[in-house]
């Protein structure tokens, strides 16, 4: 009984005498080879040239400031429930006086680590995000030696005051 | 005093020689690399200098820096002696080529860029390739390792099974040239190359060069499927630069031997119109360029075929290519003798 046409009829037929001698075949696959010199790869040559990404990569995460350079970042814990690979960490803490330019709200993240070896970079820790907060950016998180070195905490995180410093995360702002 | 320029003469040209294949033979690492790359839809080395030409310094510092290592139990001679008469071997092959028509006068007499021209060219070559097997068997038995064995012995029962096809394949030419003598075998080719006089004889004599060079598709001795490394499986550091290097050593040799004995040597169309010194240039230039293309051959057949089966490869060369030698000396030797 037949289950399946996949099944591939084989036959174990004398090779002819040009078969036998192979030296058709051989110029064949030089053939083949040499084409194959003529042809342009497809090679990108990394770290000078970088293959163009789509609008909404997902890449290494930002924790974003606003306009007067203040984290918004209120150590909510949202996207730390919303991630599915638990690559979150948080400790909260709440804001002293005097620190009003470097938080927006009264609480504040005092520790904000993610494990870029657990991290599925699915995003949504962005979409779990109330205040406008993380983002994920079209950086790709490099190679390291020592596992430790995976584990970026709040200073690899949180993007720099100077307004050159910035990360653009516009592409991947959604309406929300 | 003539003596004494005709030896400084052929001192330079032996030094000129040696760097030559050298640079060749370590242009050829990188050319290699590159081929295989391109036909692979690859881009090849890139990195060291423009385009990736300091490649080989880079690759002989990193050999001459690896640790030298030694496995226990082997022979400390032998183990060392090995890779050198590898190297050797494959240095001496291109000593008998002449690289240029009789054109250089020193003392009234008319000498050939070529460092010795002795009237038993073509067996030299044959006796030096033999040579050549024994670094390899005694590097491979050297080194206490069944792989390296196995691939020792691979290699010297290849080499000869393969010498008795190649050496018969070109009997025809000596019967043609009515010598032994490299220059008087490339002079013969001045109206008509080899390659089209006896065309089967250049096909048994390709593949057994392949064959006598252990490159793809027959390069069974270090088969690395198999044995690890093969003979040279125990190696490392400079001495396993020195086997890998001899490879392309050998592989330059054995195209200046193919296109001298096959392809004109310096010959090429048009020759004898030209003013003598530029067609000697010329002509110089022309065998590079015939060598090059062979070595371009031995990489595009290394990325084409995949390795033979041992006993495939003994069918051949026993079965296939020894009894076609034989009809090939039978028939040119009839053809030479009543006609």
């Amino acid at each position: 009984m037949q289950l399946t046409n996949r099944s591939k009829q084989v036959s174990n037929k004398e090779m002819t005498f040009s078969e036998r001698m192979y030296l058709p075949a051989i110029v064949g696959g030089l053939r083949v080879t040499f084409s194959h010199m003529l042809k342009k790869g497809a090679t990108v040559q990394y770290p000078e040239q970088v293959r163009e990404h789509s609008d909404v990569f997902r890449g290494q995460h930002v924790l974003k400031r606003d306009a007067e350079g203040r984290e918004n970042c209120t150590a909510c814990g949202l996207c730390a429930v919303a991630c599915p690979a638990e690559a979150i960490t948080i400790v909260a803490g709440e804001r002293q006086k005097g620190e009003e330019h470097l938080y927006r709200e009264e609480k504040y993240a005092v520790e904000y680590d993610i494990n870029m070896l657990r991290c599925i970079f699915c995003g949504l820790c962005e979409e779990a995000c109330p205040k406008d907060a993380i983002y994920l950016t079209d950086r790709i998180v490099t190679s390291n030696y020592e596992r430790s070195d995976f584990i970026f905490h709040k200073e690899d995180l949180v993007e720099k005051v100077a307004l050159e410093g910035r990360i653009d995360i516009s592409k991947r702002k959604k309406d929300k | 005093m003539i003596l004494a320029s005709v030896i400084t003469f052929k001192l330079a040209l032996a030094a000129i020689l040696f760097v030559i294949t050298l640079g060749i033979a370590a242009y050829s690492t990188y050319f290699e690399r590159k081929v295989a790359a391109f036909m692979q839809d690859r881009i090849g080395p890139n990195r060291a200098g423009p385009l990736g030409l300091l490649q080989p310094i880079a690759d002989g510092v990193k050999m001459i820096f690896k640790e030298e290592h030694r496995p226990t139990g082997s022979n400390r001679i032998l183990f060392i002696l090995g890779p050198s008469i590898a190297m050797l071997t494959a240095l001496m092959t291109s000593a008998v080529i002449p690289w240029s028509p009789k054109f250089f006068e020193i003392g009234g007499q008319k000498y050939a860029l070529q460092i010795a021209d002795i009237n038993v060219g073509i067996l030299y070559i044959f006796g030096v390739l033999s040579l050549g097997v024994y670094g390899i068997l005694i590097g491979g038995w050297s080194s206490n390792n069944k792989y390296s064995l196995l691939g020792a012995v691979r290699a010297s029962s290849q080499m000869i099974s393969y010498e008795l096809a190649m050496g018969l394949s070109i009997i025809p030419i000596i019967l043609g040239s009515e010598s032994l003598q490299m220059s008087a075998i490339v002079e013969s080719q001045h109206e008509v190359w080899n390659i089209f006089k006896y065309p089967l004889g250049f096909l048994i004599f390709l593949i057994c060069a392949f064959a006598e060079t252990n490159r793809t598709p027959f390069d069974l001795p270090e088969c690395e499927t198999e044995l690890v490394g093969g003979y040279h499986t125990e190696y490392t550091s400079m001495k396993l630069g020195f086997f890998l290097f001899s490879e392309y050593v050998n592989m330059f040799a054995s195209s200046a031997v193919i296109s001298t004995l096959f392809f004109g040597g310096y010959h090429f169309p048009g020759m004898s119109l030209l003013p003598a010194g530029v067609a000697v240039l010329i002509g110089v230039a022309v065998l590079f360029a015939k060598i090059i293309f062979f070595i371009f051959f031995f990489m595009w057949i290394r990325w084409t075929i995949p390795r033979f089966r041992y006993d495939q490869l003994m069918h051949l060369g026993w079965q296939v290519l020894m009894p076609l030698a034989i009809i090939l000396v039978v028939v040119y030797g009839a053809i030479f003798s009543f006609i």
